[in-house]
This record gives structure tokens, C-alpha cells and sequence, in this order.
């Protein structure tokens, strides 16, 4: 998990679990998103910091669990993807049961983990 | 089948009232992640990496049709219509909602369970021989065993804050269903040589994990009544000199191996003597209460050989072979147990959709005395089948796709959820589960390689045992890839090893071609009616490790 003293990968997204059903969530523009095409992307160590100082705030106020930075290629239709393959899981659902998870609700999101 | 007593009863709709109140104030924000977080644990809420995770203890594996019929409920109304069955004999829901988990807790003390000792570092729900009260082998039924330590364990003020988590294990039969020796105790029930009076014969130190032990011999023989004086002599040993400095060193395998078992039993027994056993044993009229909850069904008298069952297997190939591998000797006459898999060829090992789980709750009411019991192997076992009632029965799983004929072979393997689930996980682990299912799918090459047991872990953690399969699969990160390292020579039984490593890790898309150069090797050096496993044994790791390290074109080679 991302610390401020770890050293920050970049680009990255700030993603989270959601305190109510556990669902994965995402930092937007406009507060927290289930859509990882909606998340905000820090593409440098400021806008990093900022998402961290966020993740804090979000976790003091327990709306979210588990709050952390992921460092994320961009796609040709600038989607974020994980460039490690937990996170890739952890974003798209179980790859056995592509009918549970975000796969199912997002089609950009289907065999691509 | 044990039954809730009023204290029971009382003790569970108090748990399930105060964490209704913690989640309510968890909600609120009363509470902060890491005050509920210790609290979520304590009821068998995990967070997994797609949801919550609930784990449901099944004591010992037992389990009514009524309860089962309410997982099902649980599963349809608050999950996602499924649900896994563990490796401790317990049952996990996948996709639960924080808000909804005290309804759930509500629904299951209807039927007398809970999420309690599911989590935590605290004794763990003691589990048995799947077999229990119906193996042929058996000196005694170990549930009633294994439910007095869940009452003596639960909430014990004593034993509540462990170093780290304590699994205790507990087999009634010389033959070692219930891998004892792969938990931080392990127990079997034996009859003195001499006397022949009943009593135990305890294991410590035994663990998976980042550093898995055998367990060792710490008393060859304890008299039955002097149990619970004997495990808090263990105990307090334990609680007093665990380390707690480090919980990778903190289980009791790490103080025996270290203070040697000479000086661990000197230290028990030093305990031991200075207690008073009478005092600390339960009283007798609730040691006969509880027995009498385990006290054998009404079964008929039968011939030992069901003539029905014999013409049915004449007349139908696919039940013959079904019965051939998932039927155990029965210790009334004319009675089978049987083993349902859930090991479907590419499925998932350990899953159960809720419309199974009813299918299988209505074929225990109809042949099984309604009873039923889950197997560390992940599947389910229904203990006390009529021999002339096989047929039908297979007809009903065959309907509800649970007829799966293969026990004990190479497809019924253990896999943990791995990363498809679990947020500990390194690799995934159910995938390559599926596809060494999908290379054996061939009933007739499964029934020739015999009985082997792959068990595939997500992690070091090992919750898939993979260091006691027989071939041992283990997942982990390497380079940013997912990578399979593979042991062999493990053993979960009386004959309990650690499997040795056969070479470096290898990738997903390599471990069904790598299983089959080890079925090679055997085959090809195997002796009449040896296992794959005696042959590990008696040839050692090298020819498997040979083989294992060949390239395709020298295996190929080879096989020409």
C-alpha cells in the first residue's frame, strides 16, 4: 500500500473500498465513482500528494476502507489500468465468474485483467 | 446432531444484538475502521478484494438440512446465490453488504449457527473426520470431542488474546482423515493397548504456512477425563511463552520447534500436574448431554451387501464408477457414507449455488437421516446412505450436477479463492484448479493414475494445504507475473509429510503439462496397486524431479 513515504509511481488513481457493501470505488472530480473510467489520474508527484491527502481525509471520515494509490498505464481511450495484476483483479471482479464484480457492469472492463 | 441448548442460544442472539449496535455505529462514524475492524474479525467479517467476506463457522463440518436449507436462503437474499466451502470445514459468502450482515447473524442463530472462533487470534472452530460416527474404522465418534472444546473454547477469558490463531483438529479412527498433524493440535481418539479404556492421543506443534511442521507426539495416551485440564496445561504454556513480537513466529509450531517437544511436554505435563483435572472437567452430566446429541441415528438392520445396489451397478457403467470412488465403508451393514462432490470438471472446488444446496438438504432428509457434513477437501459428505438407496440418490445429484465421480482422483482438487477473491493473495489459485480439471477431465484416465490429491494455495498462507498434497501447487509474484512453484511428496494423513520443492516457479500456462510429466513418471515406475503417493515414497524425489525439470521436447522424447 502507498505511504508518503514510499516513493509515488506514476501515473496513478486513488481507489478504495466502499464502507457499505465493500465495492471498489474511485476518486473523481466529483468525490467517489464505482466507474474506473471516471477516476481522477494523477500524472504528477502534486496532483499524487493531493489524492494522498485525500485518501487521509477519506479514511478519518470512514465513508471508505482501505484507501491507496495504484499506479495505472493509460489506455488509447485514456482508461486507467493497474500495472499490477492484483489491482487489475481487484478492479475487474474474479476472472472465473465474469458475470460478478465490475466486469459485469462495465463492458470496458471485460477480459482485460 | 448437537442442538442448542438455552445458553447457547442466549449467547448467540447477544453476540448477534451487539454487533448489530457496532455496525450501526461503524455506519454512523462512531466507530473508526481500526476500532470495528478487531470487531468485524471477531464475527467472521473479512474485507476481501471485490466485497466483504463472511465466514460461517460449521463445527466439526456438521451440519442439518435445515441449516443447510438456510445458507441457501442466505446465499439467494444476501449474496450473489452461491457459496464456498473451506478447507476448515466452514462456509464462505463472497459478496455480503455491511448493513445487511446482522440480518444474516439473525438468520443463522434460527438455526444455531454462527460466525464465532471464524476469525481472530483465538481457538478456531475445532474441526473432525468428515466421516465421523459412520467410517468403519472408527474407535469413537470425535464430535462429541470436538463439541466440548468448542463450548470449552469460546470465549475462554483465558484464551481469547493469543499470540496468533489456534487450530485444533480431532479424528476418531487410526486412519487420519482430519490431517491432525497439519494443526497446532491434533487429536485422536485411541483405545489403550492394555487396558483398552478410551482415551486420546495429542499432537502439537503441526501448522501450514510460511513455515509449516509436522505435529509432534506430546502424550501418547490421555485419559478422556482429563482432556480440558491437559489442553489448558497446553494452552497456558502456550499463551505464557508464544512470542508476540513477531506473528510470523507466533504460532505454537514455532515454540516447539524451537524449546524442542521434550521440553515443551516437560513444561505441559509440569502444568498439568499442578491441576486439579477433576475441577477443570466438564461435568459429567453435561459430557453425557453432549453425547447423546451424537448418539447414531435409527439405523435398520440390513445384510452387509445390498443386492439392489449390486444389480444397479451391473446395469448403469456411469453409477458403478460413481460408486466406486465416491462411496466409503459404512460401519452398519448395508449402509454407505457419500461423498458429493464439488469438484465438477473446470468448476469451481468448493462452490455450491443455492440450488444445490437445497438439492442436497432434500437427498439428506430422503436418504442421510437429514444429516450432512463438509470435508476439508471441499466437498460435501452425506454420512448414512442405505446401500439400496444409492441409486436414487446418485439420480438426484446427477439432476442437480452433482455426481461427479471422482473422490480421492486427480480432479478433486483443493484450491483456496486465491486472487480471483482473497486480498492476501499473491496468484491466482482456482484457474489452474480448472484447468489440471480440464487436461484429467477423462474419467477412464482418472480411474487409471488412482488416487492423488493436488492442493493448490493462493499465497504462503497456505489455506489450500498445499505443502500436504500430494502434489502441492503454490502461487505467487514473480517479476510482476503470476508464477507456480510445485512440491511433491506431501501428505495430509497418518503418513504426514511436507512436499518437497521440485524446481523454480513456473508460469499458469505451464502447470497442466508439468502435472502431466509427474503422472508420467509414475505410471511408468509404479508397482501393482501402489498409489500415486507410495510411489513418491518408495522411488523419492528424484525421477519426479527429473521429469518435472524436462522440456517438452525431452519429455516428448521420452514418452516416444
Amino acid at each position: 500500500m502507498a505511504t508518503t513515504k514510499q516513493k509515488i509511481l506514476l501515473p496513478a488513481i486513488l481507489l478504495a473500498n466502499d464502507l457499505l457493501d465493500g465495492d471498489v470505488v474511485f476518486w473523481t472530480e466529483r468525490g467517489w465513482s464505482i466507474d474506473p473510467a471516471e477516476a481522477l489520474v494523477a500524472r504528477d508527484e502534486t496532483a499524487a500528494v493531493r489524492l494522498q491527502e485525500v485518501a487521509a481525509a477519506a479514511l478519518a471520515r470512514g465513508a471508505v476502507v482501505d484507501a491507496y494509490l495504484v499506479d495505472v498505464a493509460l489506455r488509447e481511450d485514456g482508461l486507467p489500468v493497474p500495472n499490477h495484476f492484483r489491482e487489475r483483479f481487484k478492479i475487474a471482479g474474479p476472472s472465473i465468474r465474469q458475470d460478478l464484480g465490475k466486469q459485469a457492469a462495465f463492458a470496458h472492463l471485460r477480459g482485460r485483467a | 446432531m448437537y442442538r442448542y441448548d438455552q445458553f447457547d442460544e442466549a449467547f448467540v442472539r447477544e453476540r448477534v444484538a451487539q454487533f448489530r449496535g457496532q455496525v450501526a455505529r461503524r455506519i454512523d462514524g462512531s466507530l473508526t475502521e481500526d476500532e470495528f475492524k478487531p470487531l468485524r474479525l471477531k464475527n467472521g467479517v473479512y474485507l476481501q478484494l471485490h466485497a466483504y467476506m463472511l465466514r460461517i463457522a460449521i463445527p466439526y463440518g456438521t451440519l442439518s438440512s435445515v441449516q443447510l436449507r438456510q445458507l441457501a436462503l442466505i446465499g439467494e437474499r444476501y449474496d450473489r446465490g452461491y457459496g464456498h466451502f473451506t478447507t476448515r470445514q466452514n462456509l464462505q459468502f463472497n459478496w455480503p453488504k455491511l448493513r445487511d450482515i446482522p440480518d444474516i447473524l439473525d438468520l443463522l442463530a434460527d438455526v444455531g449457527m454462527h460466525c464465532i472462533q471464524t476469525s481472530g487470534n483465538c481457538i478456531r472452530n475445532t474441526t473432525a473426520d468428515h466421516f465421523a460416527g459412520a467410517a468403519a474404522d472408527e474407535v469413537e465418534d470425535p464430535r462429541p470431542t470436538a463439541e466440548l472444546i468448542r463450548q470449552w473454547s469460546t470465549m475462554h477469558p483465558e484464551f481469547d488474546y493469543l499470540p496468533r490463531k489456534f487450530k485444533i483438529a480431532v479424528t476418531g479412527a487410526p486412519r487420519d482423515r482430519a490431517a491432525i498433524r497439519a494443526h497446532d493440535i491434533g487429536i485422536q481418539v485411541v483405545r489403550h493397548p492394555v487396558s483398552g479404556e478410551v482415551g486420546y492421543r495429542l499432537f502439537v506443534g503441526g501448522g501450514l504456512g510460511r513455515t509449516p511442521m509436522i505435529g509432534k507426539l506430546v502424550r501418547d495416551f490421555l485419559p478422556k477425563a482429563h482432556l480440558l485440564a491437559y489442553l489448558q496445561s497446553l494452552m497456558r504454556v502456550y499463551n505464557l511463552e508464544g512470542r508476540r513480537d513477531n506473528k510470523y513466529k507466533a504460532r505454537v509450531k514455532i515454540l516447539v520447534h524451537e524449546i524442542g517437544i521434550e521440553e515443551f511436554r516437560g513444561r505441559v505435563e509440569a502444568e498439568f500436574a499442578a491441576l486439579d483435572p477433576a475441577a477443570i472437567a466438564a461435568d459429567p452430566e453435561e459430557v453425557a448431554r453432549i453425547e447423546a446429541y451424537f448418539a447414531p441415528p435409527a439405523f435398520v438392520t440390513l445384510p452387509e451387501t445390498s443386492q439392489r445396489l449390486v444389480a444397479d451397478r451391473a446395469r448403469d457403467p456411469a453409477f458403478d464408477r460413481w460408486v466406486e470412488t465416491n462411496t466409503f465403508p459404512h460401519r452398519e451393514p448395508g449402509y454407505a457414507a457419500v461423498t458429493v462432490s464439488l469438484k465438477p470438471v473446470g468448476g469451481v472446488p468448493g462452490d455450491a449455488t443455492s440450488d444445490q444446496m437445497r438439492a442436497v438438504a432434500d437427498l439428506a432428509d430422503a436418504h442421510s437421516f437429514g444429516e450432512i457434513r463438509v470435508s476439508h477437501h471441499q466437498n460435501l459428505i452425506l454420512p448414512h446412505v442405505r446401500q439400496d438407496a444409492l441409486h436414487g440418490l446418485w439420480t438426484g445429484l446427477v439432476a442437480a450436477g452433482l455426481a461427479e465421480a471422482n473422490a480421492g482422483l486427480i480432479t478433486d482438487i483443493i484450491a483456496c479463492p486465491g486472487l480471483d477473491y482473497c486480498a492476501l493473495a499473491t496468484a491466482r489459485s482456482i484457474p489452474i484448479a480448472q484447468a489440471i480439471s480440464r487436461r484429467f477431465a477423462s474419467a477412464e484416465r482418472q480411474r487409471e493414475i488412482g488416487e492423488l490429491g493436488i492442493k493448490i494455495s493462493g499465497c504462503i498462507n497456505a489455506c489450500g494445504h498445499h505443502h500436504v498434497g500430494h502434489i502441492g501447487i503454490l502461487g505467487l509474484e514473480k517479476s510482476g507475473q503470476e508464477s507456480y512453484q510445485v512440491t511433491l511428496g506431501g501428505d495430509a494423513t497418518e503418513n504426514a509429510a511436507i512436499g518437497q520443492l521440485l524446481g523454480p516457479g513456473i508460469a499458469a500456462t505451464e502447470v497442466p503439462d508439468a502435472i502431466e510429466r509427474l503422472v508420467a513418471v509414475y505410471l511408468a515406475h509404479r508397482r501393482e496397486g501402489e498409489t500415486f503417493a507410495e510411489a513418491v515414497r518408495r522411488l523419492g524425489i528424484e525421477p519426479f524431479k527429473a521429469g518435472f525439470l524436462a522440456t517438452p521436447a525431452e519429455s516428448a522424447n521420452a514418452a516416444a
